[in-house]
């Protein structure tokens, strides 16, 4: 049983505080995958499960076992490095058997179990080289190797994707999800590549400066998103976003420009008169002629994306997206109208961000109705 | 290489001039100098210098007491390098933990490079000094037991020992810069392969080091062959009998106080060679310098 | 990290602790002698807390071996070393890596070559060339035969002569030339990107503006690593200044003068080892070099591993 629980955990250093409170807790054999931009805290909350960094505050447990003060090599934690962290001294078997020489396992036994490892991960040719002779994705793959051949009950990965050129690392992320399911480990994956991210995780945890945002499967992340910060981090092209005030009578949310946006009754009616940020994904409007949409707006340019079009629109001063199957052509300031159905419309908090829900969210406050 | 140059002009010409002008007169002339008066000798009398091919370096290496000066030179060097470079790798080694205090343990043992020779070798003559030093304790008990300036043995220890507090400082600034720019994922990928600190030193951070073990190993050894002139003046001055005449000194005084220009020149020639090949075998070794990547 | 290992600090403090008591003991006997009189410093065992002498010890050691003219003569060379080194190395490598000419190469390895002449070894020839900095000139007037041409045409006897024996140029002329810091300066040009080079030339500056208005102000931090490093070199030389200078009293330097105050038969006549004084000299003259390094201790690291690597 490999199951992770965080409760509060927190880390500072001096006055600086970079986690803020987290909790979470991750299911046995379950694919995690933390992500956020660089500085918000994901690859401390990483260390701190390994052991590489101490714990400020709060209290992580492995399996039943709480591991707080616990080293890295009790905690039974693999890890795989951003930038692969090889031995550059040692030979790819020397570098894939390190683990298993500090254990002290017979020389006999570590050699067969570094055969069968650098065999299940293609390297067993490569047995002799040295780190500077591989070629990225090889050693990618000692790095993997390492990892799995300690047999670990939690597989850590530190971004280990993001030096490998864009075709490759397709090629690795699906490896990774075949050796996950494989070898059954519970897997924590930090990336800033909301792409990685969504292929790879079977549930997602959305962190930004040292909070987590919102945790859950990929779609729901991308249908629901908890707050402008997830909705506007995951997606790309990235959703579009309007500011206005809730208008009860009209089920609308009215524009300073006096433009009105349909939203569903329910919602209308329980937040009479907030002032909200309006969402909508590029892929949710739909261009029509001018006049006819809810908004009117002027058109700019478009971006040729091969399956698609994405088209730039000014609105006010904002500039719109929309992204169409069809190809129209289309003169440089020519007026154009955007039809934004209610269902696609996310309604969010515009002072919190948080998201506004018709009804209650169940998990998030649990006031009987 | 470069693509982008300016046009070359006599700025290029200028720029260069005070540099060239500055090592034909104090470099290249005088090493010229040398090598014309070690295969010459100047006539008694005046008369100018006749060639001698290579008489001089026969007198030389025929001098047992340029064989003395030859052995302990080896001896002071080996010593010295052996002495200075362990001490400053072990304490890199453990300074690199960066336990609490690490910024006053650096500081304390760097300033040691800041020290004028000849002030380490006044500060070591009275630390070893048979009737006021550390030693004279022994004197009082045993009169007579320590006492550099008659002891052959003792007199080349305490050079030892002043070259090689001299050179600590280097080594240690080396080794530590060595040992900090050993990438920290990789310390801490051996710790997540379950290696302690002990091991991983010798693992991890010894293997690492190599690189920057030979290059000190040679520069400590040519240094103690050219720089050691400001110790053995002031701590023995080649003393007791000829016993610290390391090659350096001798080339002085016998230059400068037997006025044995040929003498001297011709062995300054053997050990211009002598530096020459070490800075030889430095840069084929940097050369090929394992670089890990 | 967490990691455990309660032993092993305690080992790696006394480790370091003791490595820091063996630097230190030398020169904390040294200064306890500074502090003691002629008497106590003369009397075994050896006194290993300070006493109260300080201060007069200083003063007598200060006076007898004039000091104060010495540390402005220390000073005045060390700085004019220090500043004719990095322009020296400053203008020679921009020379080398900004303009492409033939022997370019040549000019590098002449440069590289003298690494491998430390003074100490060819100390007599150098000392006879500073007798005459333009003997070299001479001599190739004399050797090629135009001095004979010369004076048979004009009449004239070609003489040249430049004596550097007891002056600041003879001190800081031949402490000037530098191989290491000429590296350390291309070094950091070869990392100055083409685009600047060419950037520079569209907007129509020179090579002499592109130095000034860009590489210098770029090369802040080279200039302060090799000023540090220059400055303790140029203050410690000792074999250089002892042959030059024989006029000591207007040119001598304070590192020379500590050969003085070796208390041996020479300089006591069979007193007493005025071991208190030379303490206290050493002591002074020790001090510039090691603030330095440790008031710069950044530049100086970073200096010291740059010029030698």
């Amino acid at each position: 049983m490999a199951k992770i629980s965080m409760r509060d955990v927190r880390k500072s250093y001096g006055k600086d505080q970079v986690v803020h409170g987290v909790n979470l807790e991750i299911a046995n054999g379950e694919f995690i995958v933390v992500l956020g931009p660089s500085g918000c805290g994901k690859s401390t909350l990483l260390r701190m499960i390994a052991g590489l960094e101490t714990i400020t505050a709060g209290q992580i447990a492995i399996g039943d076992t709480v591991v707080n003060d616990l080293e890295p090599r009790e905690r039974g934690c693999a890890m795989v490095f951003q930038n692969y962290a090889l031995y550059p001294h040692m030979t790819v078997a020397e570098n894939i058997g390190y683990a298993l020489k500090v254990a002290g396992t017979p020389k006999a036994e570590r050699m067969a179990r570094i055969a069968a490892v650098a065999a299940s991960v293609g390297l067993g040719d490569f047995l002799d080289r040295r780190p500077g002779q591989l070629s990225g994705g090889q050693r990618q793959r000692v790095a993997m190797a390492r990892a799995i051949i300690r047999e670990p009950r939690v597989f850590l990965f530190d971004e280990p994707l993001s030096n490998l050129d864009a075709k490759l690392r397709v090629q690795m992320r699906h490896e990774i999800r075949r050796i996950h399911n494989r070898i059954a480990a519970t897997s924590v994956f930090v990336t800033h590549d909301q792409q990685e991210g969504m292929t790879l995780a079977d549930r997602l945890v959305v962190m930004n400066k040292g909070v987590i945002e919102q945790v859950g499967t990929p779609s729901e992340i991308y249908d629901q998103p908890a707050s402008t910060y997830v909705g506007g981090f995951i997606g790309s092209p990235a959703m579009n976003f309007l500011s206005g005030q809730v208008d009860r009578a009209t089920h609308s949310v009215r524009l300073a420009s006096g433009d009105r946006i349909d939203v569903s009754p329910a919602i209308a009616a329980r937040n009479h008169g907030k002032l909200v940020q309006i969402g909508v994904r590029p892929e949710a409007m739909t261009m029509v002629p001018a006049g006819q949409g809810t908004l009117n707006a002027t058109f700019e340019f478009v971006e040729e994306l091969g399956a698609g079009r994405l088209y730039h629109m000014m609105f006010e001063d904002l500039t719109l997206t929309v992204l169409a199957g069809d190809r129209q052509t289309l003169a440089a300031g020519a007026p154009v109208g955007l039809h934004i159905p209610a269902s696609a419309v996310h309604l969010f908090d515009a002072d919190t961000g948080k998201r506004v829900e018709a009804a209650p969210l169940a998990v998030v406050e649990q006031v009987p109705a | 290489m470069r693509r982008a140059y300016f046009k070359f002009s006599w700025i290029a010409a200028v720029l260069l001039a005070p540099q060239l002008m500055i090592i034909f007169v104090f470099f290249y002339w005088p090493s010229a100098q040398a090598l014309y008066w070690a295969f010459t000798l100047e006539q008694p009398w005046g008369g100018g210098n006749t060639w001698v091919g290579f008489e001089n370096f026969a007198n030389v290496l025929s001098d047992p007491y340029y064989w003395g000066s030859v052995r302990v030179s080896v001896i002071y060097a080996v010593a010295t390098t052996i002495l200075a470079m362990g001490m400053a790798l072990i304490l890199a080694l453990f300074a690199d933990r960066q336990l609490a205090g690490y910024r006053a343990y650096r500081i304390g043992l760097i300033w040691p490079y800041a020290v004028a020779a000849p002030a380490v070798g006044l500060s070591f003559q009275f630390v070893f000094n048979p009737g006021a030093g550390i030693f004279s304790y022994l004197n009082t008990l045993s009169p007579g037991v320590w006492d550099p300036s008659v002891y052959p043995w003792q007199a080349i220890a305490s050079i030892v020992i002043a070259g090689a507090w001299k050179q600590v400082a280097y080594s240690f600034i080396f080794f530590l810069a060595a040992l900090q720019a050993i990438p920290r994922s990789l310390s801490e990928a051996a710790v997540m392969d379950g290696a302690r600190p002990l091991r991983r030193m010798i693992d991890l951070q010894l293997p690492l080091l190599t690189p920057t073990f030979f290059f000190l190993l040679v520069i400590n050894i040519t240094d103690s062959f050219t720089d050691s002139f400001g110790i053995v003046d002031t701590l023995t001055g080649g003393g007791p009998f000829r016993s610290t005449d390391l090659m350096v000194y001798k080339i002085y005084t016998d230059g400068f106080q037997s006025l044995d220009y040929s003498g001297a020149a011709a062995q300054s020639i053997i050990l211009m060679l002598l530096v020459m090949a070490l800075t030889f075998v430095q840069f084929r070794y940097i050369e090929r310098r394992v670089h890990y990547t | 990290m967490i990691e455990r290992t309660p032993f092993l600090n305690i080992a790696t403090h006394v480790i370091l602790l003791s490595g820091l008591v063996i630097i230190i003991i030398p020169i904390w006997l040294a200064f306890v002698a500074a502090t003691l009189t002629l008497q106590e410093v003369n009397s075994a065992p050896i006194e290993l807390w300070p006493g109260n002498q300080l201060w007069a010890n200083l003063v007598e050691a200060w006076t007898i071996s004039d000091f104060g003219t010495k540390f402005l003569n220390t000073l005045i060379v060390a700085t004019s070393v220090v500043v004719g080194k990095i322009t020296l190395a400053c203008i020679t490598a921009f020379a080398l890596v900004f303009f492409n000419f033939r022997g370019r190469m040549l000019i590098f390895w002449m440069i590289f070559i003298t690494l491998m002449l430390p003074l100490e070894v060819r100390i007599v020839p150098t000392y006879a060339v500073a007798a005459n900095a333009l003997s070299p000139f001479q001599t190739i007037l004399e050797v090629t035969g135009i001095n004979w041409l010369i004076n048979a045409v004009s009449g004239i006897e070609v003489a040249l002569e430049w004596n550097l024996l007891n002056s600041y140029t003879g001190l800081i002329l031949p402490l000037v030339a530098t191989a290491t810091g000429t590296f350390l300066y291309r070094q950091f040009f070869l990392t100055i990107p083409d685009e600047l080079v060419e950037a520079a030339r569209m907007d129509g500056a020179g090579p002499l503006r592109f130095l000034w208005d860009v590489l210098i102000p770029l090369s802040k931090t080279n200039i302060a690593a090799l000023a540090t490093i220059m400055f303790v070199y140029a203050w410690n030389q000792y074999l250089w200044p002892l042959l030059v200078i024989t006029d000591r009293a207007n040119y001598g330097m304070v590192v020379v003068q500590l050969s003085d105050l070796v208390p041996d038969q020479l300089t006591t006549g069979g007193g007493t080892p005025t071991w208190h004084l030379a303490m206290a000299a050493t002591l002074v003259v020790m001090l510039p070099p090691i603030a330095v390094v440790i008031f710069m201790q950044r530049w100086f690291v970073r200096g010291l591993i740059n010029t030698d690597k």
